[in-house]
């Protein structure tokens, strides 16, 4: 066998030796017919920033519009529409796939030492299936739109409203098929292709919140399809089942669209709690404080999730006895989750904390997830809800949660993978600053908003009272320091595709199986099929600072 | 680096890849227990509220069709179960064989779902302008055959799915040489088919039984 | 994997159970009636999951799915009704 001597190869050549990954593929061709999870992670990112970006601005075009107490930049009408291009847009094709799509995809079959998913094929025919209900939900959004609210509540959606509900409802439904698949590919993957010795409670927790997203995904989506069908059919038929005139009840929507848009809060919200089980521990240097606690809490929420729904409707003619109930059991689903911050926060203590971007990130969603969760709590007491229901406070609430939890969580995740994703270290210096940029200006948008829900300002108005013009005013300048704080990583990240340093494998020390992979991994994952023989987040806080002493004085 | 061409890269044997593939399914068919649940609750609501309408209603329906079509179901089931059985025993002819009766035995169920149909369209049944129901409440009773024509077509569009994957794969089971490739495939559509089933069952009563001793 | 033999009981059970459901329809039982009819489609829908689909002989992990979707129709159920019954 002839061998080359190791001088004779050319750098470019030695240098495409070392990168042979993931990524190494270029083609158009080679990125639409992927089956790699990790590729499909990608296509999903891309996809829902673009999606990000539009309902953004849809969100700004209103916080301008409120700056003046007159409705003086768009008409009532384009206002209801921009509402509902917001609500649909950044609920279903943002938030909802956001970190079980992209980071799920990426990291769940590596996270668990495996090759793929259990169905490739299906994974990118999900994909297929998200861009065609987004390709319906835009055609609907650019040849009129639509002015029902992202609920669609009949009979206003099936009966009076203009514009394409019919087009807008195929597109949840055809992209909600495409989270079921999502999720029902999770649930066979972790449970039949993990590692061996990676029994269930060695399984990071993000893999407990993909796993129980995914169940709420497969159990509560059909649901949400059958609804919306129904609607169309009554919208087209004028006989449907929500029909009062034919002795049908409009609540039944409620209660069915509230049986998936309840959980599907927990969709939001499970991944991004799972996200920052990861990153507390890398950043404080310590195991997760409680494991079994945090993972029985997080099937006791997707559980609890789906008992809830009905404080949607305390105001509706649902009856008080209900509400009782529901009452009730939002108030019990508090428990786990307060489990949760109690964890993370505990873990915070004696621990050696580093302030780095995804931990900034972390810190952040403790917070905001902590005020989303408490007023949440006021929310469901039946009598405090009958003042605040359906005025900003609402609104201020549900962005704590989505916004300031879940967004937070799914940047502070991209920042924590990203170096494992793309291979490439970002500007730390610009990262942290935008992480207090998206923290700071979320808080300016959203807590005058609780002031003003409280104040009893109406939500889904272009115009209001002009005493509420102060704060209205503050509510959107902090908005534009949030677009700052999101645009910065937008072009900071791409930059570091190109100009950033190598991150080398493992740049944050962390433990979990994908960073036993090259920096991207290679097309397989494992070059062989690893096996795991210890507890999740086996970090030592005694022999890191003592590898951190040794390598300073070394240095020095 | 894998020794069967028949399991994909990402498992390890045939036995993994055979045990995703059925959990995935149940999977599935517990996210049609909620879509069709959805509308069984919306049945249970309605007649709730107006129950003796829908008793009423209910002796407007087809009692012989729904009966004749609920046994060709109960006996395509049976001839499903066998392909299932012949495909495991690799029996390719056989289980070719199955398929296509199972298929036929669903066509056949359409058709009568058809007849039944045009009769009760005929009748006026169809919710809609043209609503039309010999009785004391004819609002309510639009209600019972929404409910009915709802239920009963999205169960039907499921037959019809179910019948052309039946074909394809018996089809396929006929012309392979390799029949143990298609055994998983064949269970799973089983489960499928035995579900499709299932739903009908719990339709039958509430749609023709209710009310025919009243 | 079960004989022909043993697939031709439970089908013969099934045709029965159809019979007997058509029967007791039209005797008169009030209230009964609905119920009756839907315990003997409960018969006929366990005869076809456990044979039929096999979930006699099947893992856990399937039963526990194959339940999963039935137990979360419950909840859908119990809370909607809770609003309906109490109004």
């Amino acid at each position: 066998m002839l061998s080359v001597p190791p001088w004779f190869i050319s750098e470019k050549s030695r240098r495409k030796e070392i990168v042979m990954n993931y990524l190494s593929n270029h083609s158009i061709k080679s990125w639409l017919l992927t089956t790699d999870h990790k590729r499909i992670g990608i296509l999903y990112m891309v996809s829902i920033t673009l999606f990000f970006l539009i309902g953004g601005a849809a969100a700004a075009l209103m916080r301008i519009e409120l700056l003046t107490p007159q409705g003086d930049l768009v008409t009532s009408t384009t206002y209801n529409k921009l509402f509902t291009i917001h609500g649909v847009v950044m609920v279903w094709f943002f938030l909802i796939p956001s970190i079980p799509t992209v980071l799920g995809n990426f990291l769940v079959p590596m996270m668990i030492g495996a090759r793929d998913v259990a169905f490739p094929r299906l994974n990118l025919a999900s994909w297929y299936l998200f861009m065609a209900g987004g390709a319906f939900a835009l055609f609907a959004i650019v040849t009129g739109g639509v002015d029902t609210g992202w609920t669609f509540y009949t009979p206003y959606s099936s009966t009076y409203a203009n514009g394409h509900v019919i087009a807008m409802a195929a597109g949840i439904f055809i992209a909600g098929f495409g989270s079921i698949a999502t999720g029902l590919n999770f649930i066979v993957t972790i449970h039949k292709m993990r590692a061996p010795g990676l029994t269930w409670f060695r399984l990071p927790l993000f893999i407990w919140t993909i796993y129980t997203t995914s169940l709420i995904l497969v159990l509560a989506t059909p649901v949400l399809a059958i609804t919306l069908t129904l609607m169309v059919l009554e919208r087209t038929f004028g006989v449907g089942i929500f029909n009062p005139a034919m002795g049908g009840d409009p609540l039944l929507f409620q209660h069915l669209f509230w049986f998936y848009s309840h959980p599907a809060v927990y969709i939001m919200i499970l991944p991004g709690m799972g996200v920052v089980s990861e990153l507390i521990p890398c950043f404080t240097r310590r195991p997760l404080f409680g494991y079994r606690f945090v993972a029985y809490a997080t099937v006791a929420i997707a559980v609890f999730g789906f008992l809830v729904w009905g404080h949607h409707m305390f105001v509706s003619s649902q009856s008080i006895y209900a509400g009782m109930i529901f009452s009730i059991l939002s108030f019990a689903v508090s428990v786990p989750s307060a489990i949760k911050v109690f964890n993370w926060t505990v873990n915070l203590y004696k621990g050696s904390i580093r302030f780095q971007t995804p931990m900034l990130y972390a810190l952040g969603f403790i917070g905001l997830f902590t005020i989303g969760g408490l007023t949440g709590l006021f929310l469901a007491a039946l009598a405090v809800d009958v003042h605040l229901h359906d005025t900003y406070f609402v609104i201020a609430h549900f962005h704590y949660i989505m916004v300031g939890g879940m967004v937070m969580a799914y940047l502070g995740g991209l920042h924590f993978w990203w170096p494992k994703i793309s291979g490439k270290l970002y500007p730390e210096f610009l990262a942290k600053l935008s992480a207090l940029f998206v923290f700071g200006g979320f808080n300016l948008t959203f807590f005058p908003q609780f002031l003003l829900g409280y104040l009893g300002m109406p939500r889904r108005y272009h115009a209001y009272a002009p005493e509420f013009q102060a704060l209205n005013v503050l509510s959107t300048a902090g908005a534009s320091i949030l677009a700052i704080g999101y645009f910065l990583p937008l072009a900071y990240l791409l930059w570091s595709l190109r100009y950033g340093r190598d991150a080398g494998p493992n740049p944050w020390q962390a433990t979990g199986l994908e960073w036993t992979t090259a920096s991207p991994p290679p097309m397989h994952n494992f070059a062989t099929p690893p096996t795991v023989n210890e507890e999740a987040y086996a970090y030592d806080p005694v022999a890191d600072n003592e590898a951190t002493r040794r390598e300073t004085t070394h240095a020095s | 680096m894998q020794a069967d061409p028949a399991v994909a890269h990402q498992f390890e044997d045939a036995a993994q890849q055979r045990d995703a593939a059925t959990l995935g399914m149940w999977i599935f068919l517990a996210t049609e227990v909620l879509f069709f649940g959805a509308m069984f609750l919306g049945y249970t609501v309605y007649r709730i509220r107006y129950p003796e309408t829908f008793l009423a209603a209910s002796n407007h329906t087809l009692i012989l069709f729904g009966s004749i079509n609920t046994g060709i179901l109960l006996v395509s089931s049976f001839c499903m179960v066998l392909a299932v059985r012949a495909a495991e025993l690799r029996r390719s002819l056989a289980t070719g064989g199955f398929l296509a009766l199972t298929a036929v035995l669903g066509i056949a169920f359409l058709i009568l779902k058809g007849f039944e149909y045009r009769q009760e369209i005929h009748e006026g049944l169809l919710p809609g302008a043209g609503f039309h129901f010999e009785g004391a409440d004819p609002r309510h009773a639009e209600m019972f055959f929404y409910l009915y024509f709802l239920m009963t077509g999205v169960h039907a569009l499921h037959v019809t799915i179910g019948v052309c994957l039946l074909g394809w794969f018996s089809l396929r089971a006929l012309f392979t040489s390799r029949i143990e490739r298609l055994a998983t495939s064949v269970d799973l559509l089983g489960l499928y088919w035995h579900f499709v089933d299932l739903v009908w069952i719990f339709l039958f009563p509430l749609i023709y039984l209710i009310g025919r001793s009243t | 994997m079960n004989s022909v033999k043993h697939y031709a009981y439970v089908t013969a059970g099934l045709l029965g159970l159809l019979l007997l459901t058509i029967g007791a329809a039209y005797i008169h039982f009030g209230p009964f009636n609905t119920a009756i009819a839907m315990l003997i489609s409960l018969a006929k829908a366990s005869l076809i999951v456990l044979f039929f689909m096999h979930l006699r002989t099947a893992k856990p992990l399937l039963r526990v799915f194959a339940c999963a979707g039935f137990f979360w129709l419950a909840l859908l159920f119990a809370l909607t009704l809770s609003d309906y019954l109490t109004r």
